[in-house]
């Protein structure tokens, strides 16, 4: 019981009751247009054809008198096939002509149609059919009665009206079976995804919903669906990594922290003290350095401040930031060559790319940074230029690049290569370049020059 | 819950300053305040928007600090309504949101400057110092001086003791930024947002290295310094 309503609840089920009414109302209406082109055509036809014969027989009178007339009258009555009906009578009401015994009980204004029963002569048996007459008094008190027997038509029309009766019945039936059957079919379906989305939501990632392989709309919602649900599936394996590493580093330094304020307690000296707060508001600074960008690369992977986005002008950008750090990269020993087309334009947030091309040519100037002690110069290349369609900002240094199989990793949170260890850094500069990259809608690429490495952040032009 | 507290005259100094601060976190409003009454300023305490609404409606602070997130009404809402009601107090705000867009709405609600949470105290007190300077009349300046440097803004040009220094643009910016806070400390954060007008934290100290730039072309060929570096909160420049 609580199946079937559900059936009759469903959607499919209410769009096809209001497909049957429309079908219906169709079927009806053929139905009707043939009813009325057959059965109402032909009795109408029927009563022309008799008011034809009252007219010419009424002439035939009026030409040739009272003997014409029952002449005429006799020898139709007499032919078998026409149908006809006749009757003639004086102004006494006796009977001069006709197959009609007498005239029809309810025959008494002045002329007018009736029907009436009367019993079919001449055959073994006798029958009763229905008849259609015109009865009109004719001058010097006769009465003339024109009509067809019209039994045969009326059960045609009863045929016709027992068969558009029929279809009709049937068509309702078959489209109110058709449409339960058609929203319990879909119902099912759609039980079966609202089923999967009920596990997922009490923990079981895994669920898929089950495809038929037939590729109609349902199959293509199911298959989108699923392949959302891994793409959460892989998102949240992802944060869960992000989180168990967050709390991982975030543990090295609060216990260091923890380490060195017990050390200055168990020294009880002022010195001791002030020091120790001294380090641990270093300490905490640096936490907090951590925590602000571990939310802006977050901020920035969610992408929820691109609606507020405006054009910026990239070249602009990239001439600031390149004139911002050159002093330093000069007191580095290196050189900082900037080249940027004019006009570069695209759709973003300023101080995310500036922070972006900063935390670039920050890696430059840390990693790229030659040993003690050679001759070789610190060259870094910060270029800005279109390509393909693309604004492409360039940060290219002359270091020992990273190698290959480290290349995917390193754009991770706090991931940082040993051999970088010496240098201060928490790991996420990679990561905001990365997600502000796709919070453009572009990407980071990062290519090792042998030597050398190349950080392209591949932004689509203002459209 | 409203106190007000009022520093011993005789600490009173010729900057010192009327300051009103809502901020509902107490203990931190209680760093603040102890930390502005020792730098010799008068700061009075409102822990929620209307309360600190009513206390800045009279215009006699010469700056509001005013915590975003507030219970009641919050910090926007207050600065709305008092800018609505045509008090001008330089207001700076504080918020937990770093975010590009929150320090728009703040700015366009009607404050003048904004720091994000956290921040070191000698941050806020630079610009808290730096808001009130800003409210002296220095309209109509067209030539800035501290000692004997002097900096024309009409003509382009830098002179100290009547000697000719070439500056580049953003040299000249961060000179003319530094003369206009003269005997104010500017933190490098305030420098780069003023003379650069970025946000960002910048990993390394990029700034330090323009300063020592500006500070080889202004200083160093002249007995008195007078760009002086503040320690642990940025740079001064002054006579002495
Ligand atoms: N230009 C480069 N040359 C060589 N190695 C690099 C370069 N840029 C990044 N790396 C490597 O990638 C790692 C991750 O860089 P990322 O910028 O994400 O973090 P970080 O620089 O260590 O710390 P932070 O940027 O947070 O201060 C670095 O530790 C370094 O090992
Ligand atoms: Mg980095």
């Amino acid at each position: 019981m609580r199946a079937n309503l559900k059936v009759l609840n469903s959607s499919t089920f209410r769009m096809s009751a209001v497909y049957l009414v429309v079908f219906a109302l169709s079927v009806g209406g053929i139905l009707w247009y043939v009813y009325w082109n057959t059965a109402v055509l032909l009795e109408r036809q029927t009563d022309e054809t008799i008011r034809t014969e009252v007219t010419s027989l009424g002439e035939q009178y009026r030409q040739g008198g009272l003997a014409r007339l029952l002449d005429t009258v006799r020898r139709r009555s007499a032919q078998e096939s026409s149908r006809g009906i006749y009757y003639f009578s004086n102004q006494v009401g006796r009977r001069m002509s006709g197959n009609l015994d007498g005239l029809p009980a309810d025959a008494l204004g002045k002329s007018g149609w009736i029907e009436f029963p009367y019993e079919v002569r001449g055959t073994d048996d006798r029958r009763t059919h229905r008849a259609r007459a015109y009865y009109t008094r004719l001058s010097g008190g006769f009465t003339l009665l024109v009509g067809r027997d019209v039994e045969e038509l009326r059960q045609f029309a009863q045929l016709i009206r027992n068969t558009l009766y029929y279809a009709l019945a049937l068509a309702l039936g078959a489209g109110l079976g058709g449409g339960i059957l058609m929203s319990r079919n879909f119902l099912k379906r759609i039980d079966t995804i609202s089923d999967t989305s009920r596990s997922i939501r009490a923990g079981d990632m895994s669920e898929r919903i089950p495809l038929r392989g037939t590729n109609d709309e349902i199959d293509r919602l199911s298959q989108n669906l699923n392949s959302m649900l891994d793409q959460i599936e892989r998102l949240m394996a992802g944060m869960r990594e992000v989180s168990d590493n967050v709390a991982h580093d975030l543990k090295t330094p609060l216990t260091r922290l923890r380490a060195r304020v017990e050390a200055a307690l168990r020294e009880n000296s002022k010195p001791a003290f002030k020091a120790a707060l001294t380090e641990t508001l270093e300490e905490a600074d640096e936490l907090l350095r951590i925590f602000n960008a571990l939310l802006s690369i977050a901020r920035a992977e969610a992408g929820q401040t691109r609606d507020q986005f405006a054009p910026v002008d990239v070249t602009e950008i990239v001439n600031e930031i390149g004139e911002l750090y050159e002093p330093l990269v000069e007191d580095a020993g290196g050189a900082l060559e900037i080249d940027a087309v004019d006009g570069l334009q695209v759709s973003g947030d300023r101080q995310l790319l500036a922070q972006a091309i900063a935390n670039l040519i920050d890696n430059a100037l840390k990693y790229a940074k030659p040993p003690e002690g050679s001759d070789k110069k610190l060259q870094i290349g910060l270029s800005a230029t279109t390509i393909q369609g693309n604004t492409v900002i360039s940060i290219t240094d002359n270091g020992p690049g990273i190698p290959a199989r480290d290349l995917n990793r390193v754009t991770e949170r706090f991931v940082r290569l040993d051999t970088s260890r010496s240098e201060p850094g928490s790991g996420l500069g990679l990561s905001l370049v990365q997600g502000v990259a796709q919070l453009h809608e572009g990407e980071l690429s990062l290519i090792n020059r042998n030597p050398g490495l190349t950080a392209k952040l591949i932004l689509p032009a203002l459209a | 819950m409203t106190y007000q507290t009022q520093v011993n005259p005789s600490e009173q100094s010729q900057t010192n300053m009327r300051i009103l601060l809502i901020e509902d976190d107490l203990q931190a409003a209680g760093f603040l305040l102890k930390g502005l009454r020792e730098a010799g300023h008068v700061a009075d305490h409102a822990s929620n928007g209307d309360d600190g609404l009513e206390m800045g409606r009279d215009g006699t602070y010469d700056v509001m600090v005013v915590d975003r997130m507030l219970p009641g009404r919050n910090g926007i809402s207050v600065i709305e309504t008092w800018r609505a009601e045509g008090v001008r107090t330089p207001v700076l705000i504080l918020s937990a949101l770093g975010e590009v867009d929150d320090r728009v709405t703040g700015l366009r609600a009607g404050g003048d400057d904004y720091l994000a949470k956290p921040y070191a105290f000698s941050e806020l007190l630079a610009r808290v110092e730096g808001l009130a300077r800003r409210v002296e009349p220095e309209a109509a300046a067209t030539k800035l001086q501290v000692g004997d440097l002097e900096l024309d803004l009409l003509a382009r040009k830098c002179t100290r003791a009547g000697e000719n220094i070439l500056l580049q643009p953003r040299e000249f910016r961060l000179l003319e930024y530094l003369m206009k806070n003269a005997g104010q400390v500017v933190t490098r954060t305030m420098l780069l947002e003023h003379v650069w007008d970025y946000h960002f934290d910048p990993q390394t100290n990029v700034i330090d290295v323009h300063i020592s730039r500006l500070r080889g072309k202004i200083d160093k060929n002249f007995d008195t310094p007078l760009l002086h570096t503040v320690r642990g909160a940025g740079y001064s420049i002054r006579e002495g």
